[in-house]
């Protein structure tokens, strides 16, 4: 049986390949409920978080051939584009990025054999190892990603010394990029 | 070349969630288009979080909403299909970005807040040497600067109001602990006490993000930083 995040990027792609709208309507079903989640975590307008979805899905349908799965997987493609309408529509400041066609950009060394594989794989190890982490972490991160909260505010929500916060998210990380980085330790 | 100092996980974790505002952030963006090991870094909290989304519950999920809600996407759809025909990302022109015979010193998504790379900047002299641009932003609450630095002078001995954000475009400096080349940011706040030295050879020149006015140390230095505009 395929995982969830497989059949995902499956329908992503059709949706890139072929402009599929069923495959779309998938995609729309199981995403659009919780980026309308995330998105009523920063506002209790109903309508407002609807909207900022469906604006979010619409650069989902229109993007969809831009997803690159070497640089992660749907999920986390997506949470990027919510993310960026989010913060334009509550801070008019912009969110300055880095631009891999820029000539100055450093491209990475060495790419994955199999890119695709490997990004699936990924994700399922990453799942389990969050499943793993302590409360105290993960309650944290959550905080962080769906309130959009600086780490030295949380500090001052969980009343917390400013160092174990960050020591907290330092060993949260550790531990998820060590669960990221598995396969390549056991396979070479 | 490969860089040396990077950004810390809980600078980029605001980065990652949205909450960095566009001074920093422009430091931090800069740092990961020279740093292909924060960029992974940064891959993986964007996994994390879209793993928590995918994790998310759904309001109490009630079928004639969710029929509501896709009826209205699909209406978006086809009177985006109307307005664009046969339009798609992929027939987009590339964009015509300017060519460069070198690779430039100030990456994306500093080069654009300059209009050009480092060639015929307007540079404003800061005293013994050393020279500075200011790079408006959005941001009021930060004050973003290019530095560049004399080969082998220090730049002003002085502590910090706040957090303050270095990364070295090029040239290199020393600071007491660890040496600064191209790509290297230096994070610090207001417990460090440092006086970093241009290495001898080439000018530094460095981006430099504070959220207060820097405090100098020499009295001297305090009295004309106003008039500076430091």
């Amino acid at each position: 049986m395929k995982s969830k995040t497989e059949d995902m990027s499956c329908f992503l792609a059709a949706v890139a390949r072929e402009r599929d709208v069923e495959a779309f309507e998938t995609l729309f079903r199981h995403y659009g409920p919780r980026v309308k989640a995330y998105m009523a975590r920063q506002t209790r307008d109903q309508q407002a978080a609807e909207e900022l979805m469906q604006e979010t899905m619409m650069v989902v349908w229109n993007k969809a051939a831009l997803f690159d799965p070497s640089r992660g997987n749907v999920s986390a493609w997506i949470f990027t584009i919510a993310r960026n309408l989010r913060v334009s529509a509550y801070r008019k400041q912009n969110r300055p990025e880095f631009d891999p066609n820029d000539p100055a950009f450093v491209p990475e060394d060495v790419m994955p054999a199999d890119q695709e594989l490997e990004s699936r794989q990924e994700a399922d190890r990453l799942h389990k190892a969050m499943r793993q982490l302590p409360k105290e972490q993960l309650d944290l991160l959550q905080r962080s990603f769906f309130h959009e909260i600086p780490h030295s505010a949380l500090a001052k929500e969980f009343d917390l010394p400013l160092g174990t916060v960050k020591s907290r998210i330092r060993m949260a990380f550790a531990k998820l990029r060590a669960a990221l980085d598995d396969s390549q330790g056991g396979d070479r | 070349m490969s860089v040396h100092h990077h950004v810390s996980d809980e600078l980029l974790l605001d980065y990652a969630n949205g909450s960095l505002s566009e001074g920093w952030s422009i430091a931090v963006a800069t740092h990961l288009a020279l740093c292909p090991h924060c960029r992974k870094r940064l891959s993986a909290m964007e996994a994390t979080a879209g793993a928590m989304i995918e994790s998310l519950e759904p309001e109490p999920p009630q079928a004639s909403d969710a029929d509501t809600s896709w009826q209205a996407m699909r209406a978006r759809l086809e009177a985006d299909k109307v307005g664009n025909r046969g339009q798609s990302i992929a027939d987009k022109p590339a964009s015509a970005a300017p060519k460069f015979a070198e690779v430039p010193v100030l990456p994306e998504p500093l080069r654009s807040y300059l209009g050009k790379d480092i060639d015929g900047l307007k540079w404003k002299p800061l005293g013994r040497g050393a020279y500075h641009i200011k790079i408006k932003t959005g941001d009021v609450d930060t004050s973003v600067r290019l530095l560049r630095i004399p080969a082998g002078k220090p730049v002003p001995e002085h502590s910090h109001g706040g957090r303050e954000l270095t990364l070295v475009l090029k040239g290199s400096f020393y600071d007491g602990q660890g040496r600064f080349a191209r790509g290297d940011l230096e994070e610090a706040d207001q417990d460090v006490e440092h006086q970093p030295i241009a290495d001898e050879g080439e000018d530094c020149i460095c981006l430099a993000v504070t959220d207060a006015p820097l405090r100098f140390k020499s009295r001297l230095v305090r009295l004309v930083q106003p008039i500076l505009g430091i």
